[in-house]
């Protein structure tokens, strides 16, 4: 093992370590986050959904779970698990569009597993479906389910590229709250224009924990903290290095 | 059904782990143990990729038995899929045929969409001030309107001057590179602590999952 593979493997092995002994510790105490302002507003629409009877739509867009992207989309799973919890009263499951077979799956998975109501007394078998296999067809697919089921809130959340423009105009035309984020950077771009609540960097995998967090959410929170400035302070170290000639 | 989501975590989180210690320590038992999950992971996502097939046409299948709106748009994607899939399937993907069905349909539509993009994008730009009316959304339009400025060339003018060759390298290469550099470590970081959430079996994007309560 070369020195930059020790130095993953022992950036891993650090993380998972502060990680599960941050999740000991806080085990009973009840974790408090930075308003992120999306997350409220979702809040909301999930209320909404279960009382006016609308549906909340999660797209996982179309990476792969054997794919680089597959974090963004295991972070979007989560989300769909616990929509899909929270709203397990409502008469109408959420639905869920996806572009990669096992991610469909997946979904469909999820909202079984999350005690719907609906889907248990036989409504509408289908609520997580694939929708295309490339960008575009993927969004195509899409487009349909935001225009015509009822919904009242959008949460795009997984990979995604400039198709997600199309994904966020149309869910404005439908005046539905978008709560959207992604790992690409240009799909960031897009969303800060064209979403309502963009999530931008890491407030993607940040979800899960704001939604409803468990002791292991808000130690990987820490976590990311933590990591984060060592990094500073190892570029801010590697910079003065580099002035001093000693690099 | 308990002892099923325990199961599930079990086989996950092993899986993990081999590959996540195969991929750092190059021991010859890890690295092959490692291969073979990597192959049956290639086997088990084309199989999920005909199920998704499947899917589609269901969902498809039940809009045109349920006359909902659109129905016919369903019957001809499903009229297009067992076409291009018959075809695929007798013809094989490289004959002439299947290349032509590609760029003569798939290519033009995916473009006409990539084009309506421009114009949404545009739209998009217009309404961003009246919907976060803030610096950051002063800075943003001003930056894209900056290096669009810098990047194409004005009639009778050419190249800006000052713009393309000083204002539009430098927020490229020095204000644009570094904050994407910063949302990249965050991105990163974060999909780290996604995946060690998964390895501690604290999130489980499949199967139940007894701490709440799924079936």
């Amino acid at each position: 093992m070369n020195w930059v593979g020790l130095a993953g493997f022992g950036l891993v092995i650090l993380s998972a370590i502060l990680m599960a002994g941050l999740a000991f510790l806080r085990r009973k105490s009840t974790p408090a986050f930075r308003e992120i302002p999306a997350f409220a507003r979702l809040r909301k629409a999930i209320g909404l959904a279960v009382e006016e009877g609308s549906r909340l739509h999660i797209s996982l867009g179309r990476g792969g779970l054997t794919t680089p992207q597959s974090a963004a989309e295991l972070a979007g799973l989560e989300m769909l698990r616990r929509l899909s919890e929270l709203t397990a009263a409502s008469d109408r499951p959420p639905v869920a569009t996806s572009g990669d077979g096992a991610v469909t799956i997946l979904s469909q998975d999820a909202l079984l597993a999350s005690g719907q109501a609906a889907l248990s007394t036989g409504y509408n078998a289908t609520p997580a479906r694939l929708t295309g296999l490339t960008p575009f067809s993927y969004a195509a697919g899409v487009l349909p389910v935001m225009q015509d089921e009822n919904l009242s809130a959008n949460v795009l959340m997984g990979n995604f590229g400039v198709e997600v423009a199309l994904l966020t105009d149309t869910a404005e035309r439908g005046n539905t709250s978008t709560l959207a984020g992604s790992d690409n950077l240009t799909a960031q771009a897009i969303l800060y224009a064209s979403a309502q609540d963009p999530l931008i960097g890491e407030e993607l995998y940040a979800a899960g924990a704001y939604l409803k967090a468990r002791p292991f959410h808000s130690a990987s929170l820490t976590v990311q903290d933590i990591l984060r400035w060592l990094i500073v302070i190892g570029i801010l170290v590697g910079a003065l290095l580099k002035l001093a000639g000693v690099l | 059904m308990k002892l099923r989501g325990l199961f599930s975590a079990v086989i996950a989180i092993a899986t993990g782990l081999i590959m996540l210690v195969g991929y750092f320590v190059e021991l010859p038992i890890l690295v092959n143990l490692r291969i073979t999950i990597l192959n049956w992971v290639i086997i088990l996502a084309a199989v999920a990729l005909f199920l998704g097939l499947f899917n589609l046409l269901a969902v498809h299948t039940d809009k045109i038995r349920s006359k909902e709106k659109g129905g016919i748009y369903s019957l001809i994607l499903i009229f297009s899929l067992l076409t291009t899939l018959i075809l695929g399937l007798w013809l094989r993907p490289d004959h002439a045929l299947m290349a032509l069905i590609f760029k003569a349909i798939q290519l033009p539509v995916e473009t006409s969409l990539m084009a309506m993009l421009a114009v949404t994008l545009m739209y998009a730009s217009i309404r961003l001030l009246r919907r976060r009316n803030n610096l950051i959304s002063v800075i943003f339009l001003v930056t894209a309107l900056l290096i669009l400025l810098g990047t194409v060339p004005l009639p009778y003018v050419g190249n800006v001057p000052i713009l393309g060759d000083l204002i539009r390298p430098f927020i490229v290469q020095v204000l644009a590179a570094a904050g994407a550099r910063g949302i990249l470590i965050g991105v990163a970081l974060g999909s780290l602590t996604t995946g060690l959430r998964v390895l501690f079996g604290a999130d489980r994007p499949y199967g139940s999952d007894p701490s709440r309560g799924g079936k």
